[in-house]
């Protein structure tokens, strides 16, 4: 069905058509909404999952890992502190390899008190074990979720993915919607290690030296296969549906001497930047990072980047700046742009081009390079 | 790319009515977003949301800093907010009052809304709907279609006075 929804009304109807076994969640801000129209479709028998509302996100992952554990499709949605919150159970989660799929709105942790967009939220669970991806539109974010289930069940993954939006930005922007049913796309969920609730057992989880770090590096082989599986999803989704995605979404970028990197709406502006520079004869183009975890191959070379992140490592750089020099060697212009939802607009960001300074850091609004 | 810049407050449907917009222009055939624009609101206070319509799908999700059009759905907000600021030169103002002095520089467009919805009994927790009227009103300007304008309202609203209220203000306002 054609429609228009919200961002946070399309993750809903996503879950909606996955119909998860078990829903488990605290309400946030910005991402209310999700779980308020999942509890209400439930109240009103649309939707038959068991809806459990608990008393903190901690409880909520929790709740989801122990229906997990038993081979029951699961969902969940938070933000900000209540992920900071959940942190330890996100942990287990990966380690304990179940797929549950959880809509992370996007929004910066206090002090100060701040209900609007930045990454750091969800960054700061980089190193869990979670696959990340970012989404750009209300479409994408149905489209994602819908895909998630698929990447995180499929039997050489087995691994919790996190569906990141921009707070307020999409989550509570208005765009159209089609609603595809998403059929035989996502498999019926099977769980291989699932116990067996009609024959109770005890198990020990205690795992010693000679063993842990055989799981961990199962974890880091199923997020290296990962890949594959994402690229086979996306590639299999387009052809069912007819909407393309890609780990990493690229905008004029093929003949670009500059190319702005940056993650969720500000990779959807910055697109605008680049149209606006070429007219100026400046050779633009544009990546919007979608997968962040695994973190996707970039052939960069031969291109000045400017980089953009909604986020920051204190003592350290942008996590999406960082990330990338590490991983391709780059020395990019970080712009630190659009933290707690500072405004940045498409002028803004053909600015940063425009001045860009490779090897340096650009506090925007803050009247010092670094 | 057509940018409108809504200006309410809380509690008399801006929002929705920036919503209304974008699925009228959606059931249009254009693409559209309506993005509000949320900070500590409260009932009363001054509200601002954006709609974008166009022919391409829409990558833009800041702020809109020159409107097209400006929609006032309550003139008092205009004591405490410039509702004209970055309005494009020629640019047109709706104004929910039944008349309104000359702007110069820009086109405006007086409807009396509040007038339309109590007319017809359209009131909610003591506020007048101001939403749906203001659907026909932003048709009659050529947005949006009428049609669309009454369809969306139908997708949105069971109580058919709202589409009642959207053709009244069609009516009443001068082209």
């Amino acid at each position: 069905m054609l429609t228009i929804a919200t961002g946070n009304k399309a993750v809903a109807a996503a879950v909606k058509e996955l119909r998860p076994a078990v829903i488990a969640a605290y309400p946030i801000t910005p991402q209310t909404e999700i779980v308020e129209q999942i509890a209400a479709w439930v109240a009103a028998g649309e939707l038959d999952s068991s809806y459990i509302p608990v008393e903190s996100e901690h409880s909520a992952m929790a709740a989801c890992i122990g229906a997990s554990v038993t081979g029951a499709r699961t969902f969940t949605a938070t933000s900000s502190q209540g992920l900071a919150y959940m942190h330890e159970m996100v942990n287990w989660a990966a380690g304990a390899r179940l797929p549950i799929v959880m809509a992370n709105v996007n929004r910066a942790l206090a002090p100060g008190w701040n209900i609007w967009a930045e990454h750091t939220d969800a960054f700061q669970e980089r190193d869990t074990g979670w696959l990340q991806v970012y989404v750009g539109t209300v479409q994408e974010a149905y489209d994602t979720v819908v895909m998630a289930y698929r990447i995180a069940e499929h039997e050489e993954v087995l691994l919790p993915v996190m569906v990141n939006l921009d707070g307020f930005l999409l989550s509570h922007s208005t765009q159209s919607l089609e609603t595809d049913s998403p059929g035989d796309f996502v498999p019926p969920f099977r769980l291989p290690h699932a116990i067996d609730v009609a024959h109770p057992a005890g198990y020990g989880t205690l795992t010693g030296p000679d063993d842990y770090f055989r799981f961990r590096w199962d974890i880091e082989r199923s997020m290296r296969n990962s890949s594959r599986v994402i690229r086979e999803t996306e590639q299999d989704f387009s052809r069912r549906f007819g909407r393309t995605y890609a780990p990493v979404e690229e905008y004029r970028a093929d003949d670009a001497d500059v190319v702005v990197i940056a993650v969720g709406t500000l990779g959807k502006e910055a697109e605008v930047a680049v149209d606006l520079l070429r007219r100026e004869g400046i050779r633009a183009g544009s990546l919007r990072i979608r997968w962040f975890r695994p973190f996707p191959d970039l052939d960069l070379s031969g291109r000045e980047l400017v980089v953009i992140d909604r986020d920051y490592s204190f003592g350290f750089s942008g996590i999406l700046a960082g990330s990338l020099r590490a991983r391709t060697r780059a020395d990019p212009y970080s712009v630190i742009a659009g933290l707690g939802g500072q405004e940045v607009t498409y002028d803004d960001i053909a600015g940063f081009v425009r001045g860009r300074e490779p090897g340096r850091e650009l506090w925007f609004g803050v009247d010092r390079n670094v | 790319m057509y940018e409108i810049r809504i200006h309410s407050r809380g509690g008399e449907g801006g929002v929705t009515a920036a919503r209304l917009l974008a699925l009228a222009a959606f059931r249009d055939g254009k693409y559209a977003t309506a993005c509000p624009l949320y900070g500590a609101e409260r009932r009363g206070a001054p509200v601002v949301s954006y709609v974008r319509i166009d022919d391409h799908p829409i990558r833009i999700y800041s702020q809109i800093r020159n409107p097209d059009l400006v929609v006032v759905l309550d003139t008092g907000v205009m004591e405490a907010v410039d509702v004209l600021h970055g309005l494009k030169p020629g640019g047109w103002v709706l104004i929910n009052a039944p008349k309104a002095e000359e702007i110069p520089g820009h086109r405006s467009y007086p409807v009396d809304l509040t007038g339309i919805a109590l007319s017809l009994g359209l009131v909610i927790a003591g506020s007048p709907v101001l939403d749906t009227p203001v659907l026909g009103a932003l048709a009659k300007m050529g947005i949006i279609s009428l049609e669309s304008a009454k369809a969306a309202i139908t997708e949105m609203f069971s109580d058919e006075r709202n589409v009642r209220a959207a053709e009244a203000a069609y009516q009443e306002l001068l082209p």
